[in-house]
């Protein structure tokens, strides 16, 4: 895997169960499913584990949410919305004891959120274990405003919440799960270059 | 000057708190007050042993965190000493002058965690108990599990006992009592830090049932200071300083560098802080890397030695100094 | 000693200036005609007196107009000053270095008198008079490192050591050259340094890293760092580039002089005894160009050092808008003659 460029973003790997944890809790969004059955398939750790799972929004296809329950692992939780998902993890993790391990794919967003909020609950970062699957869209917070946009595929943006055109600059915070946005044009108001893709 | 900020200071008390451990509280000789400290925090005393010049390492105790009029260690005779704790057991009294570093922590708490489990074995209570002095007055929870061979060599339990209740766990193993490690860490709910000194195999053993239990790495702390063991004598060559002189069997490297004249870089003189780390230009025998700062790739390459507890069996050894 | 203090702003009507004593005490960066990249690490011993560094905490002209300037940017952004729940023993720390600090080398400003926990603070030029005790955060107005910050120039971080690794855990940052508190907050050393071009690869943080981890008490060390900022502001932080961004391209060749500024920060580190923390400090020092060129030698220098800088820092500096008319104007103070070592003035 190709280190990354930028110093403060997270380097995603590949998920893969703790020969010795007492619990694992995997949780997915929409492709992220593919990265959980494929690390957990037949393993011996799925009646130790819990998988909590939310499609990608908009998406009709229940294929792999019916995978998911043909895998005999302990619980089984799907959620409508990953806000609903977020909920159910702090439930479960305000009761976790150590030699709890977290597994978290999806789109790099969701991963961001999911781990911070997870480290605001006490976990471990090096009991989190993170793999990329989907779309290569950032969440950016606007420096400016601190308002969130999620979904971002593509610098400059505009901050959803005071409409300032944002560049996405090479820097992220594990903390708030976010990349920073800073107004693009500040120095020649108007002046706003194309967009450009991000890569994965 | 290598080691830092050095304080002069008198013994002004002794107290044999255990057959073995000697207490000494040490008040500065200027008049000017001693830092305060974080729990397991060290300090290097230097002692002049009249043929050599003695500097060991010892962990700074909970009762003088705040610094001020005087700071306490407590010192175990060490059946291995190269005759520095022989030294201070038998020789250092109250009215004795000595010196101090600045206190040094590489054992500190985790100040993220939301609950300590500190373990200790033997000796290795005097930064245990620091700990435990300091997350009682920060009101942070916390457990303490203090084993010992026999209830005369546990130095400081009765006071331990008056001072934390509940939260101490004592283990006599002279009354087959046994410190169960498994039992200590299970249930533990998230956030919970595990803190472990003793003895080398007691560590080892906390350490791997904690890892078994599923704890990441990041939630262990161990104590790893190393009392420099001695060994054969070798020859050393000081390349920059053209210096040639010998590693008695009794002498570390450094204090036969320091010996030498030459102001060598040092903090903890056990191995972990990685100050004292260098440069191999020669070795004609075998380096013995006893520290645990260098990697295994570094030690079998060889190009760096940690000076303060490490050394050569063979010949001669060429440092660039 | 008695200090006085400048009646001036550093917003909107830019009143801000330097006296010729605060010229000649101003921290001047370069120790040669072009530029290299250094970590320039040394011990934070006392430097010449009338200097920056006469004392480890400095207190100059500026003191009570940079207090009100940090009292407004805090009114209107509260996030400039956070601390972490875990850093509560490391603000006692830094208030107890800040408060000793001030008070054993300005005794006329400022008094501290310490009986056991029970301490009574005085500073005269903001009339502040406070009974306090050390350790017990209800009796002061503000947490201990809001509370002493929002008295000391200069802006403080706080860092927590823990995993071999140091983390901006707290902090107080109104003087900002473009580095966002709220943003790093809780990032370790390599994280909040994302951000710089060039030095990951030549290892400097592992080496910068490696020795703090290493700090000793009783060992500060400093070292200076530069930028250019376009007006006397102080407030250069990303939260309001969209308000100051626009300045840098208000610089012509006319108005250099007055509006083109080097900024330099005077950084240095102290391990605190209680928490084990570290505090990073940072004080911004301003001088306009028509000040800086009162010191034939750093006219002369700085225009060569200015010249010569490499293409990616100057962009990381934000310098592209107005280095070639600064270099410019420069010129006419660089009659080519050598310079003399060291950074002091002639």
């Amino acid at each position: 895997m190709q280190p990354s460029p930028i110093k403060s973003r997270p380097l995603y790997g590949t998920l893969a169960p703790v020969a010795h944890a007492m619990r694992h809790i995997a949780i997915a969004e929409g492709e992220g499913a593919s990265a959980v059955i494929e690390a957990f398939g037949d393993h011996e750790a799925l009646s130790r584990t819990t998988i909590l799972f939310s499609p990608a929004p908009y998406r009709t296809d229940r294929t792999q949410e019916t995978f998911l329950a043909s895998l005999s692992c302990e619980a089984l939780s799907v959620a409508s919305s990953a806000e609903d998902l977020l909920g159910e993890l702090v439930t479960l993790l305000s009761t976790a004891t150590m030699g709890t391990r977290l597994y978290v794919s999806g789109s790099e967003d969701f991963i961001g959120r999911v781990t911070s909020e997870a480290l605001h609950q006490g976990i471990d970062a090096d009991a989190i274990q993170t793999e990329h699957r989907g779309a290569p869209t950032r969440r950016v917070q606007c420096v400016h405003c601190k308002g969130f946009t999620d979904g971002v595929s593509a610098s400059p943006a505009t901050c959803a919440h005071c409409g300032i055109h944002l560049l996405v600059r090479d820097h992220y915070s594990r903390r708030l799960g976010a990349f920073m946005g800073v107004s693009i044009d500040a120095e020649a108001p108007g002046d706003i270059p194309p967009a450009e893709a991000f890569g994965a | 000057m290598s080691g830092g900020v050095q304080f002069p200071v008198r013994v002004i008390e002794t107290e044999a708190i255990s057959p073995t451990v000697k207490r000494l509280r040490l008040a500065p000789r200027d008049g000017q007050a001693l830092p305060a400290y974080s729990a397991g925090s060290h300090t290097v005393l230097t002692i002049d042993g009249g043929s050599r010049l003695i500097r060991n390492a010892y962990s700074l105790l909970g009762s003088t965190l705040a610094g001020g009029a005087a700071y306490e260690v407590a010192v175990q005779r060490s059946p291995q000493s190269r005759g520095g704790s022989a030294f201070i057991h038998d020789h250092l009294t109250v009215g004795a002058d000595l010196s101090l570093s600045a206190p040094i922590n590489l054992f500190a708490l985790n100040r993220t965690a939301r609950r300590h489990i500190l373990v200790a074995g033997g000796i290795g209570i005097t930064p245990i108990a620091a700990m435990a002095a300091e997350l009682d007055a920060l009101a942070l929870p916390f457990e303490l599990h203090y084993a010992m061979r026999d209830t005369a060599s546990g130095a400081f339990a009765a006071e331990l006992a008056a001072r934390h209740g509940d939260n101490l766990h004592l283990y006599v193993s002279e009354r087959q009592e046994r410190l169960s490690v498994r039992d200590i860490l299970a249930r533990q709910p998230l956030g919970t830090h595990l803190y472990v000194c003793g003895p080398e195999r007691m560590i080892e053993g906390v350490m791997t049932d904690a890892r078994m239990a599923g704890w990441p790495e990041s939630a262990l702390h161990a104590e790893r200071f190393l009392a420099p063991e001695g060994g054969e004598p070798f020859a050393l060559r000081l390349a920059r300083s053209g210096i040639s002189t010998v590693v008695g069997e009794h002498e570390t490297l450094l204090e036969a560098i320091e010996a030498a004249g030459v102001d060598a870089p040092y903090l903890c003189r056990g191995g972990a802080c990685g100050q004292c780390e260098t440069r191999v230009l020669a070795a004609d025998g075998h380096l013995l890397h006893a520290d645990h700062y260098l990697t295994d790739g570094q030690k079998s390459r060889g190009e760096t030695i940690m000076t303060c507890v490490s050394r050569l069996r063979g010949r001669e050894l060429v440092l660039d100094l | 000693m008695t200090l006085s203090f400048n009646a001036e702003t550093f917003r909107d009507d830019y009143t801000f200036a330097n006296s010729p004593k605060a010229i000649r005490a101003f921290p001047f960066p370069f120790e040669r005609d072009d530029y290299t990249y250094t970590v320039n690490i040394e011990q934070h011993v006392p430097g010449p007196v009338q200097s920056a560094t006469e004392f480890p905490i400095h207190i100059d002209e500026h003191y009570v107009a940079e207090m009100q300037d940090r009292a407004i940017t805090l009114s209107q952004d509260p996030l400039r000053c956070q601390s972490l729940p875990h850093m509560m023993t490391a603000e006692w720390d830094l208030l107890e270095l800040l408060m000793t600090s001030m008070a054993t080398h300005y005794p006329e400003t400022f008094s501290l008198t310490r009986e056991g926990d029970r301490w009574h603070w005085i500073n005269r030029p903001l009339g502040l008079d406070q009974h306090f005790t050390f350790g017990d955060a209800s009796t002061l107005p503000q947490g201990p490192m809001e509370y002493i910050t929002r008295q000391c120039q200069g802006d403080f971080c706080l860092l927590d050591q823990r995993d071999d690794n140091l983390w901006m855990d707290a902090g107080m940052v109104t003087t900002q050259a473009d580095w966002s508190l709220d943003f790093d907050l809780g990032m370790n050393f390599m994280e909040w340094h994302a951000p710089v071009p060039l030095a990951h690869d030549l290892g400097v943080f592992e080496r910068a890293l490696k020795f703090l981890l290493n700090l000793q008490q009783g060992r500060p060390v400093r070292r200076l760092n530069w930028t250019m900022t376009i007006n006397p502001r102080l407030d250069t932080s990303p939260e309001n580039y969209h308000r100051w961004g626009i300045d840098k391209a208000s610089v012509t060749p006319e108005n250099v002089g007055d509006k083109v500024h080097l900024r330099v920060e005077l950084q240095a580190l102290w391990r605190l005894p209680r928490s084990n923390a570290i505090v990073f400090s940072i004080r911004c020092y301003l001088i306009k160009m028509d000040e800086l060129v009162t010191q034939k030698k750093w006219a002369r220098r700085f225009h060569r050092v200015l010249a010569s800088l490499p293409q990616p820092i100057a962009d990381y500096k934000g310098l592209g808008r107005f280095r070639d008319t600064t270099v410019a104007w420069l010129s006419r103070h660089d009659d080519g003659l050598p310079t003399s070592p060291g950074f002091a003035p002639d």
